[in-house]
């Protein structure tokens, strides 16, 4: 129990320190830390696949393209400003920001955590790749079908520059 | 098997171990074992390093036909009889340690302007996420440290992380140089880090494991009794660990791909604004990097720490881990005194168009290779060799029609 509450605890504040600071890329590198600490808690919970994948996909890779989508904007730290333009703006996002944060709540709160008393069941790697290849293959597929053609969408869009140009 | 299992120098370091940790208590006997594996990875692989920087320099000149570094010797050793026509230098032995002294000793200089804290935290993350890599390869029979499910994806995922230090050191050094360097040499790690993964998936296929013992088990018997069951004497498995080995050289950043430090064009790339420490820190990261990639290759393809022949078992799998991974740390040195630096676009080129869609094929070639189990071997092995031969040769000739081969008008 110990061991969860340093990993919210470092989740938790390395994603509000990522919202409190104004300097972007130090912000990218706490949301790093905090996708980090999710792969912990993966770890902690005992899914050492999902923890793995995560660092691969999210530390790895993710991390980089929001590095690279943050040095692309122009505007240097020293100018950005986060004083809302205007009351009404700050209100209703403080509203929405507040509703959702209710109905979270409330759904957190309102969920039936049963005391499970019999051990967690162990998963090996061999049984969770025959699940996913084998009986959620269709899901599979189309997940890799969507994402294949969001990829080509990128290319296309990133090639177009070279036509104007001729 | 179960006589060489049972040799004493076979299970002599699980006994030390055992020996040294056993009168604990369980819960501290457990911990003390941990820290006993950490405390050998950081000694032998730290100390590997040293010989290692060493072994470079003095290979690069014998390859360049000078000696390398000859003088820096020990204190006291010209006074032992069996070294005394060495006077002292022992062919330039006490190098690393000069070299250790020097770093450690020389003025930390962090620029004014500079981010303090990820100036400061990029070459520790560095060489950690490289130390962490190492805590996966069965460095022999019984010998790793942590006995994981899906040890090959911890591997990478550890690997990964690497690139962000490179962001951290290019970005917070506040240096244009560094942070151009920087973006150079993500590009370079995030292109070579898909055939990296990409060349080493037909393994875990086959296998039908991610676990690097797993991987090693299967590889541990032999066709009849003198051909061994190492995927790298398979056509797939040789394509694989080529690529492997060029994107492995990519990731490290390794000469022929050493673009982002590239000492004789740029600076130092994102290593500018480093000095002293920090920078061995940098230094340090690289080698193990190399280190644990030539171990996982090794893991992989070359049959982990099996003996190549059955009559060879009787000495201890760990020694056999070392000459295979040795070997491969040669070939890394060998390719650098040998090859010219890539150009950017070439490196592009290399990844993109040619060791991807290689892979790709790959794959491809797995699958036939695991469908055919029926046939028999030679037949198998044919097709599978036409399969991966023929779009190697084909991507190989279109990405250089106009440029290969390389006539010579005036040099004759």
């Amino acid at each position: 129990m110990i061991a969860f509450a340093v990993i919210a605890l470092l989740i938790l504040a390395s994603a509000s320190l990522a919202m409190c600071l104004r300097n972007l890329v130090h912000s990218v590198l706490l949301l790093v830390a905090n996708w980090a600490g999710i792969a912990v808690f993966y770890l902690w919970a005992g899914a050492e696949f999902v923890a793995f994948a995560q660092l691969l996909v999210y530390v790895g890779a993710v991390s980089m393209l929001s590095l690279f989508a943050v040095l692309l904007t122009r505007r240097s730290f020293h100018d950005l400003d986060i004083i809302p333009e205007s009351v009404s703006r700050a209100t209703w996002a403080l509203l929405t920001a507040g509703a959702v944060a209710g109905v979270l709540i409330g759904t957190i709160l309102g969920s039936p955590f049963g005391n499970v008393t019999e051990a967690a069941p162990a998963v090996s790697m061999r049984q969770l790749g025959e699940e996913l290849a084998g009986t959620h293959v269709a899901g599979l597929l189309v997940v890799g079908i969507i994402l294949t053609v969001a990829l080509l969408g990128g290319v296309v869009i990133a090639s177009k520059d070279k036509e104007d140009k001729s | 098997m179960s006589a060489t299992n049972d040799a004493f120098l076979e299970t002599f370091p699980v006994t030390l171990r055992d020996a040294a940790t056993n009168w604990l208590p369980a819960p501290w006997n457990w911990l003390a074992q941990g820290l006993i594996a950490v405390v050998a990875v950081l000694a032998i692989f730290g100390s590997l390093f040293a010989i290692l920087t060493l072994v470079e320099r003095k290979a690069l000149g014998r390859v360049q036909n000078r000696p390398g570094p000859n003088r820096t010797g020990l204190p006291y050793t010209a006074r032992l009889p069996w070294l005394k026509f060495t006077e002292g230098k022992i062919f330039g032995l006490g190098q690393p340690m000069a070299d250790g002294i020097k770093m450690l000793t020389k003025e930390d200089i962090v620029p004014r302007e500079a981010d303090q804290v990820l100036h400061f935290i990029a070459p520790v993350a560095m060489l950690a996420m490289s130390l962490m890599t190492f805590a996966v390869i069965p460095f022999g029979r019984n010998l790793v440290p942590v006995e994981l499910d899906a040890s090959v994806l911890y591997f990478f995922a550890a690997g990964a992380a690497t690139e962000l230090a490179v962001f951290m050191a290019g970005w917070g050094s506040r240096n244009k140089f560094a942070l151009l360097a920087a973006m150079r040499a993500l590009a370079q790690l995030i292109s070579y880090e898909l055939p990296l993964i990409l060349s080493f998936v037909p393994v875990v296929m086959i296998a039908g494991s991610l676990s690097t013992v797993g991987i090693v088990a299967a590889q541990s018997s032999w066709h009849w009794g003198f051909i061994p069951h190492w995927y790298v004497l398979t056509p797939w498995g040789f394509a694989g660990f080529l690529i492997f080995m060029v994107s492995a050289l990519a990731e490290s950043n390794r000469s022929p791909f050493d673009l982002p430090e590239a000492e004789s064009e740029l600076i130092a790339g994102h290593l500018t604004e480093y000095s002293g420490f920090k920078y061995a820190l940098f230094f340090m990261a690289e080698y193990l990097g190399m280190t644990a990639l030539s171990g996982m290759a090794v893991t992989l393809f070359l049959g982990g720490w099996n003996a190549p022949l059955p009559f060879l078992q009787f000495i201890p799998s760990y020694v056999w881990f070392a000459v295979k991974l040795l070997t491969l740390l040669m070939g890394f040195i060998w390719i650098r005194a040998t090859l010219p630096r890539l150009r950017m676009d070439q490196l592009m080129h290399l990844s993109w168009k040619f060791l991807v869609p290689l892979c790709l094929v790959n794959l491809a070639n797995t699958t036939v290779w695991h469908l055919t189990a029926s046939l028999p071997l030679a037949v198998r092995w044919l097709l599978c060799a036409v399969i991966i031969v023929a779009p190697f040769t084909l991507i190989g000739r279109s990405l250089t029609k106009g440029v290969a081969p390389r006539t010579y008008r005036y040099a004759e």
